[in-house]
């Protein structure tokens, strides 16, 4: 409305210069009022055009600002989530902390917490979104653990199809890691990724770049560089390793580029009809292992996830999924003391593990959900090798479990287990959990 | 000096092209196949319209499919309810998609929503009171008003985004809105006998055009937005279906039609199968169209019902 003023004035002005002309002669007056009848007409113009924008921008504007202010207040600027589970259940099993491999799996008989998280999330301005997940969990003591599980900035805005993440995350190697539990299909982790990654799952400290490419179908391609140190790398340059190599972890600095962790990835997704969708994937993770100064680990993984739904779908449901993901790990050891003795000197060797598993998920009818799932984990290393160790015997788990979502913000999960491992023989185990979400309401990724 | 010739020659060439090919189609992408309809109207054949819901099933529910990335990254207009319909799906997509022209307050980004009277816009935030979208209810489309608002927008938007063919634009926009005005008429006319006339619906998404055309609609038979319907709640209903004489449920292709004719059944009652989406049951491909087969079958049960 501020801008009407300066255009009344020149009206105004305009009015008041018409006495001044008719003091000239006939034809120079007749010529400047009709100078001056044009201009006065032109201002009116702008005049009534400025009015009718005003009118009609506060016509517009004023019902959704009423509609809006009111219930924008709590979220402003960021989404405030928190999500909290409970296990609780029994195993024949008296290792559960080796029996299920994740940490936010139910490894302990009767009540657990194995995950309160809080998921903060926003624009951080026209160029980067914003993402933080504090993660609190109980120990078997009881004890509160707190953990910076992510944070990190997504740019929005990039030229060329380009985006870019930096910060702590969850590494995109294949489907499941980059998941958080309240996605996971089962009540634990799946065996492969626990063996692989350690239980935190592979995340760390870096940057990834990722390139949408230009194809008919959706293809992505990522590079993501991470330092290669500490338990969420639990292959690389962790103290976990020294589970798989059987050695005295050395101390091994970043002394350059060598040291940090490569990952490349490339998915593509094609929609095989209008109601089924498929995804494929392959993922590789290179880096630095502190078995030896120059040892290294290789990683490498496929993964499919194909998706029914009904085109009538209520809620989501019916609908049928199947998943699989099969990883292999290539672990070379240099020679290395034992950690066992501190002594003997156990012999330069490469350790392969590879494994995999494949679940089906269906929709029964809204919000009840069954599942099934087949695992399996296999050393390949030779009969002769120096060191084996209990966290890499050969195993294989089936699971089958029952999901009912009273509503898409709680959920109620029944699970059975059976866990053959070549060591430790067979066990049963049944686990039962309990979800809930408080604040914004999260988008659910494919 | 022997680069310059081949590099005038094509520059003219370019220049050539430029001034010769013709204008580019718009791709304009919208969430629900109802704003679809809205955006072809308004741009005919200068824009490619794509929706990512399908017309038979939930819009709450859509997947976040990585198709619609890439149908999204290649769009030049979005058009989102604007009323959060599309929550739990819509902004994975989006912060994928890595489109800086549809984002939130770039010209390519409309929000259907701007302008529209939400009803039920709740005071207070709790999920006890079942799902509750935050902005007021999203189901505004069946209120002809709203689609005269909403065609309205994207008529402005896609003016903005394309100015070349603006005028186009607004001339479809006028033969909508004539259109819609007679239309309008035509259904007013069609429900006036039945005002007030009591009827129930599944979730709370014929509130709109009850409102407008005035009906009362005196139950759902989900118990609160989102929540599955109970034994004791359908049990409530049919008491009040039988209380107050409504016999008539409309339903959606995509809810469970089995719950509303077990209450039907119960209460002499018919189930009337509706959409709000344009394309769901067989010719309604436009919002007339659509508008037309709801006002249609309403007057028929409701006559029967009388």
């Amino acid at each position: 409305m501020n801008r009407l003023g300066p255009t009344i004035c020149l009206g105004a002005l305009l009015l008041g210069v018409g006495p001044l002309g008719a003091q000239q002669g006939p034809d120079s007056t007749s010529r400047g009022q009709q100078r001056t009848l044009d201009s006065l007409s032109l201002a009116m113009r702008a005049l009534q055009a400025r009015l009718d924008s005003a009118i009609d921008a506060q016509r517009t504007a004023a019902p959704v600002a009423a509609a809006a202010q009111p219930s924008r207040a709590p979220g402003t600027y960021m989404n405030v989530s928190f999500v909290g589970l409970t296990s609780a259940g029994a195993s024949t099993a008296r290792d559960l902390d080796r029996l299920e491999v994740g940490d936010h799996d139910p490894r302990a008989r009767g009540f657990t917490i194995p995950n309160a998280e809080l998921a903060l999330d926003g624009a951080v301005d026209p160029y980067f979104k914003g993402f933080v997940n504090l993660v609190h969990k109980l120990d078997q003591q009881s004890e509160t653990l707190v953990e910076l599980e992510e944070m990190y900035v997504l740019t929005t805005s990039l030229p060329a199809n380009l985006q870019l993440k930096v910060g702590q995350f969850f590494a995109e190697f294949g489907r499941q890691n980059a998941q958080h539990p309240h996605s996971w299909a089962f009540a634990d982790d799946a065996l492969v990724l626990g063996r692989i990654f350690g239980a935190d799952g592979l995340r760390g400290q870096g940057a990834r770049v990722s390139w949408l490419l230009p194809t008919p179908v959706f293809a992505e391609a990522s590079f993501t560089v991470l330092n290669s140190a500490g338990e969420t790398t639990a292959s690389f340059r962790s103290l976990e390793s020294g589970t798989i190599h059987g050695g005295i972890p050395i101390d091994r600095e970043v002394r350059g580029l060598q040291e940090m962790l490569y990952m490349p990835r490339l998915s593509t997704s094609f929609d095989l009809t209008g109601s089924q969708t498929l995804v494929l994937g392959a993922s590789g993770a290179f880096g630095p292992n502190n078995s030896g100064p120059g040892a290294r680990t290789s990683i490498e993984g496929v993964d499919l996830y194909w998706k029914w739904k009904s085109p009538r779908a209520s809620a989501g449901f019916p609908f049928v999924t199947f998943q699989s993901e099969v990883l292999s790990r290539r672990y070379d050891a240099e020679s290395r003391i034992a950690a066992l003795d501190g002594v003997t000197v156990l012999p330069a060797a490469v350790l392969k593990d590879v494994g995999g598993y494949a679940q089906v998920q269906w929709g029964i009818r809204p919000l009840l959900v069954a599942a099934v799932r087949a695992e399996v984990l296999r050393n390949d290393d030779p009969a002769s090798a120096a060191f084996t160790a209990t966290e890499r015997e050969d195993r294989d788990r089936y699971s089958t479990n029952l999901t009912w979502f009273p509503t898409e913000f709680s959920k109620v999960r029944v699970q059975y287990n059976f866990d053959r491992r070549a060591v430790m023989g067979n066990d049963s185990s049944l686990w039962f959990q309990f979800e809930f979400l408080l604040g914004a309401h999260a988008a659910h990724k494919f | 000096m022997t680069f310059r010739a081949p590099a005038v020659l094509l520059a003219a060439v370019a220049l050539l092209s430029a001034a010769t090919a013709p204008p580019r189609t718009l791709n304009v992408v919208a969430t629900t196949p109802d704003l679809a309809v809205i955006a072809k109207a308004i741009g005919g054949d200068a824009v490619d319209v794509k929706a990512l819901a399908k017309p038979t099933e939930d819009p709450h529910f859509v997947d976040a499919k990585p198709s619609h990335i890439l149908t999204l990254n290649r769009a030049d207009v979005l058009i989102d309810g604007g009323a959060e319909l599309e929550l739990g799906w819509l902004p994975a997509l989006l912060e994928s998609a890595r489109n800086a022209k549809i984002a939130a307050g770039a010209p390519g980004r409309v929000s259907a929503a701007q302008g529209v009277k939400l009803l039920e816009v709740p005071t207070s935030f709790d999920r006890s009171r079942g799902d509750v979208h935050a902005l007021g209810n999203p189901h505004y489309l069946l209120d002809p008003v709203n689609a005269r608002l909403i065609a309205t927008n994207i008529a402005q938007h896609l003016g903005g985004v394309d100015p070349d063919r603006s005028a186009a634009y607004q001339a479809n926009l006028k033969a909508f809105l004539t259109a819609l005005d007679a239309k309008q008429a035509e259904w007013q006319a069609a429900l006036a006998p039945y005002a007030n006339a009591r009827i129930v619906t599944y979730h709370k998404d014929f509130i709109y055009l009850a409102e407008r055309f005035k009906l009362d609609v005196i139950a759902t038979l989900e118990p609160k937005p989102g929540i599955a319907p109970s034994p004791a709640h359908l049990a409530e209903v049919i008491s009040a279906m039988k209380a107050q004489r409504a016999r008539v449920i409309l339903v959606q292709t995509f809810q469970n039609r089995r719950t509303a004719e077990t209450v039907a059944r119960q209460t002499n009652g018919i189930v009337l199968d509706v959409s709000q989406q344009p394309g769901a049951l067989p010719g309604t491909d436009t919002y007339f169209t659509m508008m037309d087969s709801i006002v249609r079958t309403l007057v028929k049960a409701l006559a029967e019902t009388k």
